[in-house]
């Protein structure tokens, strides 16, 4: 049985941009895509560590800052000729309401 | 039972055989191939524009790893051959990797010659040889120092084009009195020599090496005369040895190269030798087009057709290297029983000679104007009479009949046996053949079903006018890269059909163009944003989320996400007052570095992401606004004390250059723009590498541009004087203006430059005053939208989203 977490409201987070949710143990990007979809990642590109939610968002992908990584964020996984992945985290949002998994918070926290 | 075949190398010739084997003989043999090289197989002739940047290895590239996948060939790369055992049939190599063989094809090439003069074996001393010596001649390049080419020859001049683009100063040194003696006559290879020069490098003919000079590496060249010529590396290009000293460890005959039938074979028949190691009636091959033959008859032995045989043609030969047109073929030497026809125009740079025997082209070189290379080489070939065209022969085809014909007509009116690609030995018929019985459309299946265009590419317009007389209308040039991979679309399509269509904000851009994408990607939606504030000032309203996150947060991210802060020096000004809330501010957050820029201003490393907004209100609090250092944009304007303070300023270069920043911040432009402004011709601002510089002289202002020194070091270009400050300020804007309305997202202003010309540049903003006002009452009608200081607009509540986290959750929540 889930617990879900309350960590914000979709209006709090651009279309095509991202926020944080800061934890004990590092950060978790939160993305709106242009249609209202909401994804979240760590906020780490295994690359070089960039801070994906400070990355262009474009459909379901999000392309790192530093140097220019592509992400999807349904599954995590790099696309095009790059190899690796970052860990998603399920979300559920409710009229607006965007709620995470208490277990990630208590793994992040681990 | 298959066969097993064994290559040994694999370059051009063995790839073009196996090609040729698989589509008359698929699946007859089982194939290995031993690499000395660590790599696929690759075009080698178009290494001259990997060496000049202009393409890139992966460009090259002629049979991916793929194909040897799909064609089960088994590669060893890397792996030299040591061991031919002939009675056992079997090849060694020097990792041990044996493999037995039915047949064996050997393709070692050659190798550079190297002239035995003391100090050859020093450091630095590089051949041309294959993609290491590239890779080497790049490195090299990239401390900018001085190369010596020995060897003035197709291949050396091709090396010191390439290493001049590469930002080394550059030397040829050449043994006879005129380049290229083998191709050209002392009158074209004069003017080749001359067209160097101009490019800035240094030609030293009838010059003999005497010795390298230098303890641990190349310091300099002695020639026999006692010049001494400085050099950091030196590149050999004095020709090639056919590399047959494999084969003459097995027992094969090997003369100068290895003896071959003219059916390819060896003394051994099970042995065959191909490209330039191989030796057919007495000559060994080096140019592309007859080791191609070669590799169409080993292919066709090796499927039972003994019919093939080996016949010597003439080779046309071009130099590689961008903007200089030269066609040679045939036998240019002079004779008693010879005539020849010249045509000179010393101001177009253009001289073509034909030489003529018994009233028929044996010989023809062209310099500058090269497009009747393939008519007068047809001609040649079939041995026309050419009385009846005696009078106007060397004007070229066009001018045959007595009107000119335009350039189309006269590529359709070539006889369908006449050679277009003097590489793969295409002629005109197998190609038009080719795109109506296969339907093709573009200049890439042309270059995959026929092959034409597809080494040097020099016959890439000939083929395209093909394309284009066979399909008419239904043939479109896709020659313009698209922006991404969302369009098809190049920049310049989309940025016209913007103003075209008026459209005015990202998704219409999308919807208009037909994006293949729902919201674009990382390439294009920046550079789009670009376009429509630089196309619809006060109309658009900028998307940040289609900005990168420098130019969203008006900040530098660093390698650990924290962020830069660099607030404006007005040309590099500054006063206590301003230093005191620097030290201040770098106090009080705790800023780790605090850094001298090399625009004049000073870099607050290490600022928390949060901590922006309160860095800059503090620093607005002492007057400075952003120094978008960020930006791609007006950076800085750099200056020298100029008549101030110096004793040899001749204007005052400071004051000048604070006012043009003043104008000029704010402005968005298609890369960043670093300006420079030096009171004398001693230059202190380093003007003369800048995007735009101007040098102060006594009777007024030198304005340059086009510079670089990042990537690429580029000296300016002089784009004018202008005698007061007033008119040079009005001509940088409306340069600028004409920059922000032609230039690709991306590009440098020195690369639009050299895209435009500067000739085009000129009109629009130095001797047509009307168009130069226009330009800059656009630059300052766009400036009343633009000069808005960022920082304070945040300091003010602005994206206050991006400057902290959504939620905070702290460790006893986490933990529960």
């Amino acid at each position: 049985m889930t617990n879900w977490i309350e960590i914000g409201n979709i209006n709090a987070i651009p279309r095509r941009g991202a926020r944080c949710v800061n934890t004990p143990s590092g950060k978790i990007a939160v993305f709106r895509t242009q249609e209202d979809q909401i994804f979240a990642m760590e906020n780490r590109c295994p690359h070089r560590n960039g801070p994906l939610s400070e990355g262009i968002v474009h459909g379901a992908s999000v392309t790192c800052p530093l140097h220019n990584w592509v992400f999807d964020l349904t599954t995590g996984k790099a696309l095009g000729a790059d190899v690796g992945g970052v860990r998603t985290f399920p979300i559920d949002v409710v009229d607006g309401r965007i709620f995470i998994a208490s277990e990630v918070l208590a793994v992040a926290a681990e | 039972m298959t066969e097993k075949l064994v290559i040994i190398g694999n370059g051009m010739a063995p790839g073009r055989a196996l090609e040729k084997l698989f589509e008359t003989d698929p699946g007859r043999y089982s194939v290995t191939i031993f690499n000395a090289e660590p790599r696929v197989n690759y075009d080698r002739i178009m290494l001259s524009p990997v060496l000049s940047g202009e393409k890139s290895f992966e460009d090259i590239i002629i049979h991916g790893d793929h194909w040897y996948v799909e064609n089960q060939i088994l590669l060893y790369k890397g792996h030299k051959v040591v061991e031919i055992d002939r009675e056992n049939r079997i090849v060694r190599s020097e990792q041990g990797a044996t493999a037995e063989y039915d047949k064996l094809i050997i393709a070692t090439g050659s190798v550079p010659f190297i002239i035995p003069v003391p100090g050859h074996k020093l450091a630095g001393v590089l051949t041309y040889r294959d993609l290491d010596d590239v890779h080497a001649m790049m490195l090299a390049a990239k401390a900018r120092g001085h190369a010596v080419v020995i060897g003035g020859g197709l291949l050396g001049l091709e090396a010191a084009a390439g290493l001049i683009n590469q930002g080394m100063s550059v030397t040829v040194l050449h043994v006879n009195p005129t380049l290229m003696e083998r191709q050209l006559d002392p009158a074209a290879g004069y003017l080749l020599q001359r067209e160097l020069e101009r490019r800035g490098i240094q030609v030293i003919t009838k010059a003999n090496t005497r010795e390298i000079l230098g303890t641990d590496r190349v310091e300099a060249v002695l020639l026999d005369d006692g010049t001494r010529i400085k050099a950091d590396i030196v590149i050999m290009a004095v020709g090639i040895r056919p590399n047959g000293a494999l084969a003459r460890e097995a027992g094969l005959a090997v003369n100068r190269g290895i003896v071959v039938t003219d059916q390819m074979q060896t003394s051994d028949p099970a042995v065959y030798a191909l490209g330039e190691c191989a030796e057919v009636g007495g000559t060994c091959y080096g140019l592309v087009a007859p080791l191609y033959q070669q590799a169409n008859i080993v292919a066709a032995h090796l499927g039972g057709d003994h019919g093939a045989t080996f016949v010597p043609q003439y080779t046309a030969t071009r130099l590689k290297v961008t903007g200089i047109d030269l066609y040679s073929v045939g036998d240019f030497g002079e004779g008693e029983d010879r005539e020849e026809i010249v045509l000179r125009d010393a101001t177009a740079g253009v001289y073509k000679r034909l030489i003529l025997r018994d009233e028929k082209i044996i010989g023809a070189v062209l310099y500058g104007e090269t497009a009747d290379g393939p008519w007068f080489f047809d001609m040649l070939k079939n041995q026309t009479d050419t009385r009846a065209m005696r009078d106007t022969l060397i004007f070229g085809h066009a001018y045959q009949g007595g009107s000119p014909l335009d350039p189309m007509a006269a590529v359709a009116a070539l006889p369908d046996e006449a050679e277009i690609c003097g590489c793969n030995g295409v002629c005109k018929g197998k190609i038009t053949g080719a795109i109506t019985a296969k339907g093709l459309t573009t200049l890439d299946g042309v270059r995959a079903h026929t092959k034409a265009s597809a080494s040097c590419g020099s016959c890439t317009g000939l083929v395209e006018q093909l394309l284009h007389a066979t399909l008419g209308d239904g043939y479109s040039p896709a020659a313009v890269p698209p922006m991404c991979a969302c369009t098809e679309l190049g920049h310049d399509d989309v940025r016209r059909l913007i103003i075209a269509k008026s459209l005015k904000s990202i998704p219409q851009v999308m919807q208009e163009l037909e994006w293949k994408t729902s919201c674009g990607c990382a390439k294009c939606r920046p550079a789009l944003n670009y376009y429509l504030v630089a196309d619809w000032p006060g109309e658009y309203e900028d998307d940040g989320q289609s900005r990168f996150i420098n130019e969203r947060v008006h900040a530098n991210i660093q390698k650990d996400g924290t962020y830069s802060v660099v607030p404006r020096m007005w040309g590099g000004m500054t006063s206590p007052k301003e230093l005191r809330a620097i030290a201040d501010v770098a106090d009080k957050f705790a800023i780790p570095a605090v850094k001298v820029t090399g625009g004049q201003r000073i870099d607050l490393l290490g600022v928390k992401k949060e901590d922006l907004p309160a860095v800059w209100a503090d620093l607005n609090a002492a007057g400075m606004v952003s120094g978008a250092a960020y930006a791609k944009g007006l950076r800085t304007v750099k200056t020298c004390v100029g008549s101030d303070w110096c004793r040899f300023g001749t204007q005052d270069s400071t004051g000048f250059g604070i006012r043009l920043e003043k104008f000029m911040w704010g402005a968005w432009t298609p890369a960043k723009l670093k300006l420079a402004v030096s009171g004398c011709p001693r230059n202190c601002a380093e003007a003369t590498c800048k995007d735009i510089g101007v040098i102060c002289v006594d009777s007024g202002y030198d304005i340059h541009f086009a510079g670089a020194a990042g990537l690429d070091i580029k000296g300016t270009e002089l784009l004018c004087h202008a005698d007061s400050e007033d008119e040079a300020l009005e001509i940088i804007v409306a340069l600028t203006q004409l920059y922000r309305e032609q230039g690709r997202y991306l590009e440098r202003i020195y690369k639009w430059a050299k895209r435009v010309g500067t000739p085009s540049i000129l009109a629009n903003v130095v001797t047509d005053l009307d168009k130069r006002r226009a330009y800059y009452d656009r630059f300052v009608f766009s400036q009343t939208f633009a000069q808005i200081d960022p920082w304070e607009e945040r300091v003010n509540g602005k994206d206050a989203h991006e400057f902290a986290a959504m939620s905070e959750f702290g460790m006893p929540v986490a933990a529960e």
